[in-house]
């Protein structure tokens, strides 16, 4: 295997495990603020397709980009005033959510079906990206670098600023942070809000980057993998990074695995490595600990209303 | 994974009351609307196998203007709950009613027993009733021709295949494809990934770059999304298209495509339900009976590929060419078609076995 083919597969890796990246960032954000949201799926696809059909109108993937932060927080926002101002059940809520998200996006999109548009590129100039190695560094697109980026900068917001810990604190125990004096509804409006602009800006990545096109139920499932990788991760940015690129690894070498030939292993069995990877980490997780409530926030998934 | 969530959208067109009311009595029954239902596995916005089943209902809606009243239920998950579905469309008064994938079948034939008065057609599968009719399209005769296309473009010798499951479909169609470029190239090679899904549309696209990885260097699919064009077009290597024409997804690498039409059958068939003179029966239909078309070659085919293809075309309309003649022999070397026979319609429906070349 030369190492053309090695990069190139690192291209592939980085590209598959990004979306699913960003949308568990966003949810990882919401279940510290003691929320769940099991709408990743539908708000992925509303990104997806606004993004597409916003970059397909203007011509600029930019906008593109812009359009599908606003639709995931348009659609979160259908979420957090039920579950929030209205404290529906969040469980119902979220599955709900996501089920709206296949139709309205389907809706949406049947006008762009059969279209396409310039897949959204890297963004330092060619020559940078010359050599296979600098290309491996410098040869990816904007979206993978702000990926990283807010893996850092979520990481950072939560354990070391004071609203981060605030957001922790209405997570951990919503009665006593608003004893205290913290508005708890508004800072998980906020915390829902975010969720929704990242899984819109992964469900984008599909429309504008991996497959520059509009075809129903593009993400194929993407937003369940993201809500694994939050419990994988045991609620924590770093971890969830190296889940995301281990989930995407996993994901390319199964596929190159099959283009090289190697048949002694069964497709069927490759294509479920994924997801036994998911339940294998999770048992590890489960056997480490005593408590077994594996680090979740204690509030997560409970209404709360101020009265 | 998202199978659980299934989406059911019923659409009724324009006054969905109309379609109940052919029920009440005879006289009504002489003026309305013959009612025409379609059960589609996916989604009409899929641009592969479901939007071509969804193009020859359109296509009787202009044929047939005001006589007839189309409705379809899409995203059906194949197996037994599809069976509410089809009764859901039987009850609704439509008169003959179209189960588009091969998962439907038994659910087709048990509602089929207690309709016996409306006509069913079930597409791709083998069993039938004295009003469960089966059709199918002759993919492989078009396999054969991109086959054709294929030995003559590829410099590497190697096509990458996408594949949904090891069915006989899927794999005569694998096989064909891999025979006819064998015919030019004698070393050729069909690396196949099977994707275990129909339709994925990023997982397609991550299965073609793997595949232009190990050297392929023509890229086709069974799937149903466009991904694996586009995958190719970016890698700057030649792709066919599946179901429909998808040169606007990758102008440069679309080589040609297999284009599915049903138009044909479904007028017919409505036709002859019409008129009363439709019964049960299997057709399998191949390019000369319009089931299955090419698309335009792209410019970047050569002349030589472009006659070799055409040749290839017009044998088997003319019958004198069959993709599946003798001597055939699996990967361990047994024959499985003598030389000078061909493979028979039975042997072909109940394909399991790969011909020298294809790496599955």
């Amino acid at each position: 295997m030369t190492s053309a083919i090695l990069i190139s597969i690192l291209m592939t890796l980085v590209a598959a495990s990004t979306p699913i990246l960003l949308a568990a960032l966003g949810e990882l954000v919401v279940e510290k603020a003691g929320v769940l949201n099991l709408g990743v799926e539908g708000m992925m696809l509303t990104g997806a397709v606004a993004g597409f059909a916003v970059a397909y109108s203007s011509g600029s993937t930019t906008l593109g980009l812009i359009a599908a932060l606003a639709a995931g927080v348009a659609t979160a926002m259908i979420f957090a005033v039920l579950t929030l101002s209205l404290t529906a059940n969040q469980v119902a809520t979220g599955l709900a959510l996501t089920i709206f998200g296949i139709g309205a996006s389907s809706l949406i999109g049947a006008g762009f079906v059969g279209r396409t548009i310039t897949r959204l590129g890297p963004v330092f100039p060619e020559a940078l990206a010359g050599h296979p190695l600098l290309r491996a560094v410098f040869g990816h697109d904007i979206v993978v670098y702000l990926s990283l980026a807010l893996v850092l900068a979520v990481s950072l917001f939560l354990r070391k600023t004071r609203p981060g810990l605030v957001l922790r604190a209405v997570g951990e125990n919503d009665a006593s942070a608003h004893a205290i004096g913290y508005p708890v509804i508004a800072i998980r409006y906020g915390a829902i809000a975010f969720g929704g602009a990242l899984a819109g800006l992964g469900g984008a990545y599909f429309s504008l980057a991996l497959t520059p096109m509009w075809a129903d139920r593009l993400t194929a499932g993407r937003g369940w993998i993201a809500l694994a990788l939050v419990v994988f991760a045991a609620w924590r940015p770093g971890r969830l990074l190296l889940g995301a690129y281990l989930f995407g690894a996993v994901m390319t070498l199964e596929l190159q695995a099959k283009a090289a030939g190697i048949t002694w292993l069964a497709p069927e069995l490759l294509a479920m490595a994924p997801y036994l990877a998911t339940i294998a980490v999770l048992t590890m997780m489960s056997l480490g600990r005593k408590t077994g409530r594996l680090d979740a926030p204690a509030c997560l998934g409970k209404p709360f209303s101020a009265s | 994974m998202t199978s659980i969530i299934t989406r059911r959208r019923f659409n009724f067109g324009a006054g969905a009351a109309a379609a109940t009311l052919p029920l009440i009595g005879g006289q009504a029954l002489a003026q309305a609307p013959l009612g025409v239902g379609f059960i589609y596995v996916g989604p009409v916005g899929d641009h592969g196998w479901t939007w071509t089943h969804d193009q020859g209902r359109k296509a009787l809606e202009k044929e047939f203007g005001d006589k007839i009243k189309t409705s379809f239920i899409e995203n059906v998950a194949e197996g037994p709950d599809a069976a509410r579905a089809i009764r859901q469309l039987a009850q609704a008064g439509n008169r003959i009613i179209f189960t588009t994938s091969f998962g439907f079948m038994n659910p087709t034939i048990q509602v089929a027993k207690q309709f016996p008065k409306i006509h069913f057609e079930h597409a791709t599968g083998y069993q039938r009733a004295e009003n469960v009719a089966t059709y199918n399209a002759r993919f492989y005769e078009g396999r054969a021709v991109i086959g054709t296309i294929a030995g003559h473009m590829s410099k590497t010798g190697q096509a990458g295949y996408i594949a949904s499951f090891p069915i006989p479909e899927v794999v005569m169609g694998i096989n064909a494809f891999t025979l006819a470029a064998r015919k030019v190239n004698p070393n050729f090679k069909t690396k196949v990934i099977w994707a275990s899904t129909w339709y994925d549309p990023a997982k397609e696209a991550d299965a073609a770059k793997a595949l232009i990885d190990q050297g392929a260097d023509m890229i086709t699919q069974h799937t149903d999304s466009a991904a694996a064009l586009q995958a190719a077009e970016q890698r700057g290597v030649f792709a066919f298209g599946q179901a429909s024409d998808m040169k606007a997804f990758a102008p440069k690498a679309h080589l040609s495509a297999i284009v599915d039409d049903w138009s044909g059958y479904y007028i017919k068939r409505v036709k002859e339900v019409m008129d009363g003179s439709w019964k049960s029966g299997d057709v399998w239909g191949g390019i000369k009976d319009g089931f299955v078309k090419l698309a335009p070659y792209n410019d970047a085919v050569t002349p030589a590929a472009r006659a070799a293809a055409d040749e290839v075309q017009k044998g088997i309309v003319a019958g004198t060419l069959h993709p599946f003649s003798g001597e055939l022999k699996d990967l361990k070397g047994e024959v499985r078609v003598k030389a000078g026979e061909k493979a028979s319609d039975e042997m072909l429906s109940k394909m399991d076995w790969y011909v020298d070349g294809v790496q599955a």
